[in-house]
C-alpha cells in the first residue's frame, strides 16, 4: 500500500467562541487555505471528510462545498467529542491508504459556546450536577490528575508548570487565541475552578477551523508535491478498554497507551526519535498524564518532566509549542487538525520563531471523553 | 399538577429504596469474570458475556480513590463541594459528593475511609414536586 502524504495544510486563527459568522464560513475558509497551500482546487478532491461536533447532524460539509464548490463528490460528516477532527483526518487517511483516491479534503471546525463544558446532565429526574459530584469537564480531568498525584505525589506546582510553559510558547504563535505569558503564581493564583485546576489551566473556548490535503504517493510525485509534503507515518485510533473505574472515572491513560504502542510500531519509530509533540491538553492536569502514557518519560516521572524543561522549547521533546489547546485555545471539532497542522508545520521548516530545531519526526494526539483516542506520527520527506 | 409521590425517589437507578429497611446501592456481578457495575446490565462490558449477571448489595464502607474540589459549577449548584471517587469495600467504584469534611487539600486525603450515607438530594424536586433521596460520602 502506498503512503499517504500531507500536501496542503492549514488553520485560521482561532477566535473568541461565539464571534464566527458561521460554522460553514469558518470551514470554507480553513479548507481553501489548506487548498492554496498545495496549489490545488476543490475540483481536484474526491472526497470530503468533514468533523464537527455541535452541528454533527446538520451536515456541514456539504454546507461547506455550497460556499466553496458542490463538485458532487462524496462527503462524510463525522463526530467524535474531542477526537472528532483527527478522526475526519483519520478517514481521510484511510481512504487514500486503500486506493479508494487519490486526493482528499479533510476539515475540522468548530464554534464554541462559552463556559463549562460537560456536567449538563439530561437524563429523568433531577439534575445531577453537584449532588453525585461533578462531571464537568475541569472536574473530570482534575480527578484524573489526583490519581497522579496520589500514585507519584505529582504536586499542584508541577500541574501548573504545564500552563505557564504553555502560555508562554502561544507568544510565538501569531494563530493562538492568546499570546500572553503567564508567570507560575499568576496560573496557581488565577480563579480556582475545580482543584487542581485554576481557570488558566483550563483550555480556551474558540471558535475555529484547520483543513488538509491528503494525497497518494503516486499523485503527490505526479503533480511535483513531494517537496513540502509530510508523510503520515501512523494513523492509530482506540477507544477506552475495559477498566476498572472507567465507567465511573473515565480512564484516558489506557486508551493513549494502547494507541501511542501501536502508533509507534506502525511507523518503525520509538518516543525517543520524536522531535515534537502536540497532545491533548485539555486541562494542565492531562498533559501530565500523557508524557507517561505517550512513553515521553518513564512511569511517575512526569512531574519531574515538566520541572526539567524537557518539553519546553529548546528541550528534549518540546510538547505544544504552539501554546496547546490551553492557549492557542480548543475548538472541539477542529483541534486534531489544527494539531496535525502545527507539527507539519515544524517538520516543513516553516514554524518561525517557535521552530523546533532540525525537527523530522512529530506525533499528535488527542482524546475525545468517552472516550477516543487518535494519534497520528508524521514525518519531514524533503 | 400531579400528586408528589408521599415517599423520597431514587436520585439514580442503581440506590435502592426497600419497603422495609435501610437504603442501599445496588450492583451487579458478572458470574464468568466476577467484574462488579453499578446498577442492572444484561452484559459484561469486561468479558462479554451476556445474561450472566447478578444483582448484589454493594458495601456502605469505603475508601476515596480521588477527588477535586469544584469552585465552578452551573448556576444554582452551591460551591465549593467535593467530588469524590470511592472504591467500596468488596467492589465496585461509585462518584459522588463527600460531605462532613473541609473541602481543602490539607484536610481531605486520598486512601480515607469513608461511609456511604443516604440523605435528601439537596433539596431538589423535579417537575411534579417529587422529592429525592441520595448517597454522599462522609469520613469514617
Amino acid at each position: 500500500m502506498s503512503d499517504v502524504y500531507v500536501v496542503g495544510i492549514d488553520m485560521l486563527k482561532f477566535q473568541k467562541a461565539g464571534t464566527a459568522k458561521s460554522v460553514q464560513d469558518l470551514g470554507s475558509r480553513a479548507a481553501l487555505l489548506a487548498l492554496q497551500d498545495a496549489g490545488l482546487k476543490i475540483q481536484q478532491m474526491e472526497a470530503l471528510y468533514c468533523g464537527n461536533l455541535y452541528q454533527a447532524g446538520a451536515m456541514v460539509g456539504q454546507r461547506i462545498l455550497q460556499e466553496i464548490g458542490q463538485t458532487g463528490i462524496p462527503v462524510v460528516n463525522v463526530a467524535n467529542a474531542c477526537a472528532t477532527g483527527a478522526t475526519a483526518f483519520r478517514e481521510a487517511w484511510m481512504a487514500v491508504k486503500a486506493g479508494a483516491y487519490d486526493l482528499v479534503l479533510a476539515v475540522g471546525v468548530e464554534q464554541m459556546g462559552a463556559g463549562l463544558l460537560g456536567g449538563g446532565g439530561g437524563g429523568k429526574g433531577i439534575p445531577k450536577e453537584g449532588l453525585l459530584g461533578s462531571a464537568t469537564m475541569p472536574a473530570v480531568f482534575a480527578e484524573a490528575g489526583m490519581e497522579h498525584a496520589r500514585k507519584y505525589g505529582t504536586t499542584f506546582e508541577q500541574f501548573a508548570k504545564v500552563s505557564v510553559k504553555n502560555h508562554h510558547h502561544s507568544t510565538l504563535n501569531p494563530k493562538a487565541m492568546y499570546q500572553i505569558e503567564t508567570p507560575l503564581e499568576m496560573v496557581m493564583n488565577a480563579e480556582m475552578i475545580a482543584y487542581p485546576n485554576t481557570k488558566l489551566m483550563c483550555s480556551v473556548n474558540v471558535d475555529g477551523a484547520a483543513a488538509a490535503v491528503l494525497c497518494s504517493e503516486k499523485k503527490a510525485k505526479e503533480l511535483g508535491l513531494m517537496k513540502r509534503a509530510v508523510r503520515v507515518k501512523a494513523s492509530v485510533m482506540t477507544s477506552d478498554p475495559w477498566q476498572e473505574r472507567d465507567l465511573v472515572m473515565p480512564d484516558v491513560n489506557t486508551c493513549t497507551r494502547m494507541a501511542a504502542k501501536k502508533a509507534y510500531e506502525m511507523a518503525g519509530v520509538g518516543p525517543e526519535d520524536v522531535n515534537l509533540v502536540e497532545l491533548h491538553d485539555c486541562f494542565a492536569t492531562a498533559e501530565i498524564l500523557h508524557y507517561e502514557n505517550l512513553f515521553l518519560c518513564g512511569e511517575g516521572e512526569a512531574g519531574r518532566m515538566i520541572d526539567s524543561g524537557a518539553v519546553a522549547l529548546g528541550g528534549k521533546v518540546p510538547v505544544n509549542v504552539s501554546g496547546g489547546l490551553l492557549s492557542k485555545g480548543h475548538p472541539l471539532g477542529a483541534t486534531g487538525i489544527a494539531n496535525i497542522y502545527e507539527v507539519s508545520t515544524h517538520l516543513r521548516g516553516e514554524a518561525d520563531k517557535r521552530q523546533v530545531p532540525n525537527a523530522r519526526i512529530g506525533v499528535t494526539h488527542v482524546i475525545g471523553l468517552g472516550s477516543a483516542c487518535a494519534i497520528h506520527v508524521l514525518e519531514k520527506v524533503a | 399538577m400531579p400528586d408528589a409521590a408521599s415517599r423520597p425517589l431514587p436520585a439514580v437507578d442503581f440506590l435502592k429504596i426497600p419497603d422495609d429497611g435501610a437504603p442501599y446501592l445496588e450492583g451487579s456481578k458478572c458470574k464468568a469474570c466476577g467484574s462488579i457495575y453499578l446498577g442492572e446490565r444484561s452484559a459484561c462490558s469486561k468479558c462479554g458475556t451476556v445474561g450472566q449477571l447478578e444483582s448484589l448489595k454493594l458495601s456502605d464502607e469505603g475508601e476515596l480513590y480521588v477527588y477535586s474540589i469544584v469552585h465552578r459549577s452551573f448556576p444554582g449548584v452551591q460551591v465549593p463541594y467535593v467530588s469524590a471517587i470511592v472504591d467500596l469495600k468488596g467492589g465496585g467504584t461509585v462518584k459522588g459528593n463527600l460531605i462532613g469534611i473541609d473541602p481543602s487539600p490539607e484536610k481531605i486525603k486520598m486512601g480515607m475511609p469513608v461511609k456511604v450515607v443516604f440523605k435528601d438530594a439537596l433539596g431538589r424536586k423535579d417537575r411534579d414536586g417529587n422529592s429525592y433521596l441520595s448517597y454522599f460520602f462522609e469520613p469514617a
